[in-house]
Parts: C-alpha cells; structure tokens; sequence
C-alpha cells in the first residue's frame, strides 16, 4: 500500500510540474495571443476591445507572473481554461469536452482493439514458431511500415472514392443532430470504419512482433520445459505459463499507448477530418489559440499521467515480484 | 529386481549431430539409478529424451523407452500428457527457473492436480497441497507465496513436493541441488531418499557430482561423449572404477570418508560434439590409452554379473 502512496505522490509532483510549464510555456512565447487576435479580426477593434481583451485572456499587464500563477491554478480548479480564439468565444473546457469523446471513441477503442488482437497473434504466432504464422509478421511490418497519412489517403481514395463503401470524413453524416439513436450511432460506427481500420493495420504489427519475440524467449524458460513435463494442456502452458510471463513487456507498452491517444490523433483525425481533440489542436496551432493548445497539453499530460498510474496497477496486478510487502 | 523403465539402443541427434549413442539403460523398481558425467556428456539429453521432452532440433532417430510395457516414444500425445507426472515425474533445478514466476506456489501444484485428477473437488485439492508441502518440511502458510519470495532450498523442495503430487513411479531428478550450497543438498537430498522409501518410487539421479551419486544412489552408470562408459552398483564404482574415465571423475572429489585420496581431475576438455575422436571418444585424455583405442570404438560388455564397462583395457575384448 505505501507503494502505491509512494506512486500516488510522485504523479502529483510530475502533474504541478507539467501543469506549470504549461502555464510558462504561451508566456516564454514571443508576440502574444490578444496580438495574434487583432492581426485576425484585421484592425476592427477598438482599444477598449483590446484592453478587455487582455482581461479576458488573463495577459493584462497589472498583474505579476506570481499573481497570474495563483490566479491560473485558481481557473484550473473551477474548470476555466479560457476562451477559444479559434471557436470564440466558446470556453476552452467546452471545446475539449466536446471532442474528447470522439478521440476516445475512435483511437482509444481502436488502440485496445490493436493491442488484444496483436497480442493474441503475437502468441500464437511465438508459440507455433516456424509454422504458416511467421509469414504474418512480414505482412503487417510492411503495412506498419507505410506512413500514417498516406495508408489513410489511399484507404478514403480506394474504399471511399473509388468503391464508395465508407465515408471519407467527419464523425457522422452531416444533417444529423447527436442523439442516443440507432441512426446516429450507426452512422458514428459507419464514419469510424475507416479512420479505425486504418489505425489497426498500422499498429497492430508492433504488439505481434513484440509478443512473438517475448513468447519465443518465455518458450525456452525452464518453468515452460516444467508445465510441459507436468502433463498440463496445451492451452494451459501457452496462456499460463508462457503467454502470462511473456505479456509483461507489452502491458507497459500499452499503458504508454494509451497516453499517446490523444496526441497520436492528430495525423488520424487530420486525415479524416474527425472531430475529435487531434483536429481541435491542429486548427487551434492554424489559428495561433493559445488557450486550447495549452488546454489539449493538459489534457495529454493527464492522459499520459493517467496511462502511467494504469501500467504500475496493471503490474502490480500481474507481476507479483513487483509487489512490495509490508 | 523388476525394471521399471527401461531405455533400449537409443540415440539422440541435434540436427546432425549424434549427441547419445545407443544408450541401453534399466530401471528397477526402488532403486536409485545414478547418471554422471561431465557437461555435454549427453546425460540430461538422454533424460528428455525418454520422456520425450527434448525440444527441436533434438530429436530420436531410433531407440525404445519401455515403461510398464508401453513404448513411451511411440504413445500418442494424448496418452503421453496423461502419463507424464502421473508415472514418471522430474525434479528440476527449481533454485533456478523451474517455478513460474507470476503463479502461485498453490496455483503451480493444484495445476498438477486439477488437470489429471480432474474429479477431485477444490478443498481436497487444497488439503492434499498442504500436505505436500508438509511432507517436504514447508509450512502450509507458504502455499500462497510466490517462487521469489522462497529461498533457493524451499523452491527446490516445493519442486519435490509438485513431483510427489500424484505419487508417480519415476522421479527423475535433473541436477536437483546443484544450484544449493552443500548443507541444503544434503539435507534435501537426505529427505528425498527418506521419501523414497516410504512411498516407493524409483529414481534416477543425474549429476555431474560423482561425491553424491556415490552416497545417495544404488547404481550408478557413467557416461561420457553420449555413451555409458560404465555402470555397476554405487559401492563397487566407489571401490574400483574400471574405466579409466571413472577413475579420474572419482579422483576430481574428494572422498567423504575412508582413507585420503590424491586429488587429480581429468587433463583435457570434453569431446565436441562436431568432431568427436576416432575410436573410443575417451583416449586423447586417457592416461592409460593404446593403439586400439584411436582405431575403434569399445562395446559395452558385462565383466561381472553386475557390472558392464566400455574399455579396452578390460579383459573380455582382447
């Protein structure tokens, strides 16, 4: 228990630091955001604008970095974290909020999909060594290999242009209004094919040669040589005597996957237009918006910390020589 | 004496190489078979072999292992799985790696029992791990550890324990306590002799530590470069090796008791696989070597009653 106490702490240390760079980060910045705005809105604001502009901002020059610190944790703990200069004047949380769960959704689910279905190749693959299951590893390599945008570009131009089976783009078919309704859920499930697939296929290939590699080595361990000797069932020494010991890697593995969820939308939702927390950061880096950059930081920091905590669990759960006793 | 099991002209290839030549080897019921020899001296290769663990590319071009009558290099997987652990069980070097790390010492040896005893219910099981434990000198509260909290001697006598479960014919013990220091190999291998003969199994013991072999087996067979070089009961090894290669095994340890002995060790390396000498794979380190031995390799022939010895120096070849 003091170890998990001892973890607990250490996340709260790495989540005031990562929250106060993001604070420091926009102000190290050269030029500021209300500047930017001007430039954007092309002169059509008075002083008087730009001064409650500023106010709104929090950049009103009156204030110390100190005060503007205390003042941001302050924010941070009601939920504030800003206007939206690329969606103004919608708050910050309202915008993640929203897409939040279309990133989940879409590259959370898909990265659970990729990491089970991966796995269970991988140890098959580990454990049938030499049989028919080896030539899979070079196939998925090649795919995994092909960058991200252009195996998207060519899946929208063969399954969306030239055979129009899938949409090219968005979250769900325009005209519709988000609702608990089959027709919206499945026009979601019909929008998240493609994008979903995509993610797979360039994935997956990691999870089968990182297992496969892991099952040969648990393969030659002497506690296999023993399940084998002591008569157990195939299945029983492939899941619970190699499978079980050799899955340890790639549970940490996964756990940082997760954190890269919501930074490793980005490419995927760029190319599908998807409404998720990647498209939201792209147009906010187009639009010079601080608030929500530092807003989708935030969230990836959490997501990451998140990702962190679960993989410690997740070994304390499965690796029993990691557990400390009191 | 009846044979328990017995191994017939069986040879062990890795790939293309021969690493056991034509082993014939008997088991009887209650005895304690030892098997020495040095590193590479195809000794474990001959154990995995006949109970048909050996992993790709070891492989057995020809040979029989007779156990209770049935040919176990021909039994079918099913029958195989079914017989292993039940009749013929092995102690590993559970000080090392034998023991899965991230299962329970409980889950390691219900698993034994749940899978060939499936009728038997959850708590009988549980009592009869208990008991196990108990039988090897472990307190029943250590049932839920796991291996890495067990010293190098428990882990070896909970190996014991999950060797015992289904109280098999065999116990095939592969360098049991090579790992452990010489107080808890003793101790151990004192309590496996004493469990021998309350429950009645047969053993072979292999190691390259002749000193053991000498106090805990009954007979003992000597192999080197993939062949019995000599085998005769434990006493007369002890009291006059005819090999030439037992002589110096037994003058690299010293002896327990009895008058001091000079120690000497054996000049040379063990034979490689990949190229093994001419004739008698023994003579280019035999002190005692001739002309013949360079050209052709020696049978194992009967010299006693008990006794059998690959040697040119023995009488009947000449």
């Amino acid at each position: 228990m003091t170890f998990l106490l001892r973890r607990a702490l250490f996340y709260l240390v790495t989540l005031w630091a990562a929250i106060t760079v993001n604070f420091l980060l926009p102000r190290l910045l050269p030029g500021d955001p209300v500047q930017a705005m001007i430039t954007k809105l092309g002169g059509r604001l008075n002083s008087d604008a730009m001064a409650s502009l500023y106010v709104l901002f929090g950049l009103d020059d009156n204030k110390s970095i100190w005060e503007q610190y205390v003042d941001y944790w302050g924010s941070l703990f009601r939920g504030d974290l800003g206007l939206s200069f690329t969606f103004f004047p919608t708050p910050v949380a309202d915008v993640l909020a929203q897409s939040m769960p279309w990133t989940l959704g879409l590259v959370g689910v898909t990265t659970v999909i990729a990491f089970l279905l991966g796995t269970l190749l991988g140890v098959y693959a580990g454990w049938k060594r030499g049989s028919w299951m080896d030539n899979l590893i070079p196939v998925t390599t090649f795919l995994s290999s092909i960058p991200y945008f252009w195996l998207g570009l060519i899946a929208i131009s063969l399954f969306s242009v030239t055979w129009p089976l899938f949409p090219a783009s968005g979250g769900y078919a325009p005209g519709l209004v988000p609702e608990f309704s089959g027709e919206f859920i499945g026009s979601v499930l019909e929008h998240a094919v493609l994008p979903g697939v995509t993610i797979v296929v360039s994935s997956v290939a990691g999870w089968i040669l990182g297992m496969r590699n892991m099952m040969v080595t648990v393969t030659a361990e002497d506690y296999v040589l023993v399940a084998r000797a002591k008569g157990l069932t195939q299945k029983r020494i492939m899941f619970a005597y190699a499978a079980r010991n050799a899955v340890l890697p790639s549970i940490s593995g996964f756990a940082l996957s997760l954190g890269f969820i919501v930074g490793g939308a980005l490419l995927v939702e760029m190319v599908f237009s998807y409404p998720g927390l990647g498209y939201v950061l792209f147009q906010g880096i187009g639009g010079k918006d601080y608030p929500l950059m530092q807003g989708v930081f935030l969230v990836i920091t959490l997501a990451v910390l998140v990702a962190n905590l679960l993989a410690d669990i997740g070994y304390l759960l499965l690796d029993p020589r990691t557990r400390k006793e009191g | 004496m009846s044979p328990v099991l017995e191994i017939r002209d069986l040879s062990v290839d890795y790939g293309t190489l021969r690493a056991v030549h034509n082993v014939t080897l008997t088991l009887n019921k209650g005895e304690v078979l030892g098997l020495a020899g040095e590193s590479g001296s195809g000794k474990s290769t001959l154990a995995y072999a006949a109970t048909r663990l050996l992993q790709p590319p070891g492989h057995v071009p020809s040979g029989e292992v007779f156990f209770k009558g049935k040919d176990l290099l021909s039994l079918s997987d099913k029958e195989l799985q079914v017989l292993r652990w039940s009749e013929i069980a092995i102690v590993f070097q559970g000080a090392m790696n034998a023991l899965n790390p991230v299962i329970s010492v409980a889950t390691q040896l219900d698993d034994v029992l749940r899978t060939h005893r499936p009728d038997v219910k959850r708590p009988a099981r549980t009592a009869r791990a208990r008991e196990l434990l108990g039988l090897v000198g472990i307190p029943a509260d250590r049932l839920t550890a796991y291996p890495h909290q067990l010293s190098g001697g428990m882990r070896q006598r909970v190996m014991i324990a999950m060797a015992l479960a289904l109280e098999p014919e065999v116990v095939i013990m592969d360098e049991p306590t090579t790992a452990l220091d010489v107080v808890v190999q003793r101790q151990i291998l004192g309590q496996m002799m004493r469990l021998r003969e309350t429950l009645g199994f047969s053993v072979i013991f292999i190691t390259h530590d002749i000193s053991l072999l000498v106090e805990f087996s009954d007979r003992i067979a000597i192999m080197y470069g993939g062949r019995v070089v000599e085998e005769a009961p434990a006493g007369e090894i002890y009291r006059a090796a005819k090999h030439p290669y037992s002589q110096g095994l037994l003058s690299s340890f010293p002896a327990l008791r009895g008058p001091r002995r000079e120690l000497k060790g054996i000049p040379g390396s063990p034979p490689d696989l990949r190229s093994m000498p001419s004739g008698c794979p023994f003579h280019p380190r035999c002190p005692s070597a001739m002309d013949v031995c360079g050209e052709r390799m020696p049978s194992l022939e009967s010299v006693e009653e008990t006794r059998r010895v690959a040697c040119w120096l023995e009488g009947v070849h000449v």
